[in-house]
């Protein structure tokens, strides 16, 4: 039994380190959508660099679960040759563009997660985890600074601009709550030093999301819903298609090397 | 980029004799004409027209390639080509500002571009259909860019001149990209060989559509070579895109779609076929295959995000009346 500790460790973590790459994976993919399409030029740059940084961060964490796996598999194998089934980020990541203030909202939910998961993730007692985080704080608060201002503006900016962020934090509120989730594989990589208590984050998400919300004089939504599944590989409609987009060239030509 | 630009510019100036040879002798001196300088107002138009249909280029330009964001074959690619894709976005806000030393909007050049008044590269109204033509698009359409826009570094106007310098050096880096793309394609499969050569079959005669009509035909040519805004006619560059890009598709094992293509000795470079100017000039036109859904796209961008740009200059007023207001305590 006591042999085996390392193997169960090491599986706990590789899913932990999965799931991690899976969330910038997916919101990478659906800010890849807007190049070309956003509201200024200006932004057009800002969401293809917040794109590019989830990208990079997800490039990483691929890498690293492939080594934590040990079977050989490439950050390529693990992007985009899984079943559906088998991605396990949070279906806010996978909630598509909608308008301007869907895809802010969405991005805000992410970003204030993500500040204080990475700020923490900086004293894990995995080294590449630690470097990771170190790395990808520093961008994450850059995209919490670009949406939060965005929100404000939005919010306190035209009736119309404020009818539809509302609307936006009302159709992706019930999403929020899985970010916090724990389960057999966060536990075990909290006891083990590696992982982060990501349910301790909300007071920290709560007072900046409050905050903004303050700011843009829009009401945070009632907490009367909330969606769960994705952790479990349980999606929504939506994620069959960015799969379908995402592993079009490699389901087609499998094995090739581009 | 793009010698088209130059395409229905009208350069007639007005000003007096005296000042058009004081004018012309400082650009035989190579100097620099800063946006401040007295300028005819030529000069100035035939600069607007052109810088601003670089700018639309480099921003419609995004529309192709961004097809294939969601869809890029491994992680690597998909970072390179959404990082290129925004260089370009780059590209333009860098030309606009330009644009706008010469007094003219960054709002009234966008409209004209909406309105289909404004041209850009014809180039970018055909589809991308596969990988590869992410890959011969960097390979050719940057490359003719880099021909046309190397002679535009010393370009008689300073802030054109100077953002060209800064935008060849990532468009050789997007040159050289696409090339590599080629490359691994061409030593892969069968399959992607075939998928390479496709792509180059498509895109070889449009990419030598982007050096614009022949000189006979290039109506303001002549002032542009004067004034320094142009260094070299449409077919002397087109002629040099062709001797450098020959060479490249032979080591790639491709063959390009001319079968009057054949090297002269004599003038050391490449003769070739007739290019189908009437293709061309639909496409200019805007009978394109992909002009009205570029156009579309264009629109939507901007007329469905409206409400945001509203909202980013409604508040900015509120806070501007609010912080007078604390100033006023
Ligand atoms: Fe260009
Ligand atoms: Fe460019
Ligand atoms: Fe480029």
């Amino acid at each position: 039994m006591a042999d085996l500790m390392p193997d169960m460790i090491a599986g706990a973590k590789f899913k932990y380190v999965l799931r991690l790459a899976d969330d910038q994976l997916i919101l990478g993919q659906r800010l890849g959508e807007w190049c070309g399409h956003a509201p200024t030029l200006e932004e057009d740059l800002a969401l293809a660099n917040i794109g590019l940084d989830l990208l990079g961060q997800a490039r990483s964490l691929f890498t690293y679960a492939g080594e934590v796996e040990g079977e050989g598999r490439s950050e390529d194998d693990l992007a985009f040759l899984r079943q559906e089934r088998d991605y396990f980020n949070a279906l806010l990541m996978e909630q598509p563009n909608g308008d301007f203030a869907v895809t802010i909202v969405r991005q805000l939910f992410h970003a204030a997660f993500m500040v204080p998961f990475w700020s923490a993730m900086t004293g894990s007692s995995d080294k590449t985890l630690a470097a990771v985080a170190a790395k990808s704080l520093k961008e994450v608060e850059y995209h919490l600074r670009h949406c939060s201002e965005w929100i404000i503006r939005l919010g306190d900016g035209t009736e119309e601009s404020h009818v539809r962020t509302q609307a936006a934090l009302d159709e992706l509120w019930g999403y929020a709550s899985e970010l916090f989730e724990m389960d057999e594989v966060a536990d075990e990589m909290l006891v083990t030093g590696v992982g982060v208590d990501a349910a301790a984050l909300k007071d920290d998400w709560d007072a900046t999301v409050d905050a903004v919300l303050a700011r843009a004089t829009l009401n945070r939504p009632e907490d009367s819903w909330s969606q769960t599944g994705g952790r479990s590989g349980q999606h929504s409609e939506h994620m069959g298609h960015i799969l379908s987009d995402l592993q079009y060239m490699q389901r087609t030509y499998p094995g090739l090397s581009w | 980029m793009y010698s088209q630009g130059l395409i229905g510019a009208d350069g007639t100036t007005h000003e007096d004799e005296e000042f058009l040879t004081a004018f012309q002798a400082r650009i035989d001196a190579e100097l620099k004409i800063e946006p401040n300088d007295p300028m005819p107002a030529g000069y100035r138009k035939t600069l607007v027209r052109q810088i601003a249909q670089h700018a639309h280029s480099e921003i419609v330009g995004m529309l192709p390639e961004g097809n294939w964001i969601t869809r890029a074959p491994t992680l690597r690619r998909k970072a390179a080509l959404l990082a290129k894709v925004q260089d370009e976005g780059g590209h333009g806000l860098y030309l606009y500002s330009a644009a706008e030393t010469l007094g003219v909007s960054r709002e009234e050049l966008v409209d004209q571009l909406l309105s289909g008044k404004a041209k850009y590269s014809s180039i970018f109204n055909y589809p991308t259909q596969t990988w590869a033509d992410i890959g011969t698009i960097g390979w050719l359409v940057d490359g003719a860019a880099i021909m046309n826009q190397i002679p535009l570094c010393r370009c008689s106007f300073g802030p054109y001149a100077r953002a060209m310098i800064r935008v060849c050096k990532e468009e050789s880096f997007h040159q050289r990209q696409g090339y590599e793309i080629m490359l691994t394609l061409c030593r892969g499969s069968d399959e992607q060989k075939a998928m390479a050569q496709d792509a180059l079959n498509r895109w070889w005669w449009p990419s030598l559509m982007m050096f614009g009509p022949h000189d006979a035909e290039s109506t303001h040519s002549d002032q542009s070579m004067a004034w320094k805004i142009k260094r070299f006619t449409n077919d002397e560059l087109r002629q040099k895109f062709i001797d450098a890009t020959v060479p490249q598709a032979e080591f790639l094992g491709l063959t390009v779609p001319d079968p009057e293509l054949k090297w002269n000795e004599d003038k050391g470079g490449y003769d070739h076929g007739e290019i189908d100017w009437n293709e061309f000039w639909s496409v200019v036109k805007g009978n394109g295959i992909c002009n009205r859904a570029r156009l579309k796209a264009r629109r939507m961008a901007h007329d469905d995000n409206a409400w945001v740009r509203e909202a980013a200059l409604a508040y900015a007023e509120k806070a501007s009346v609010r912080e007078t207001a604390v100033a006023a305590q």
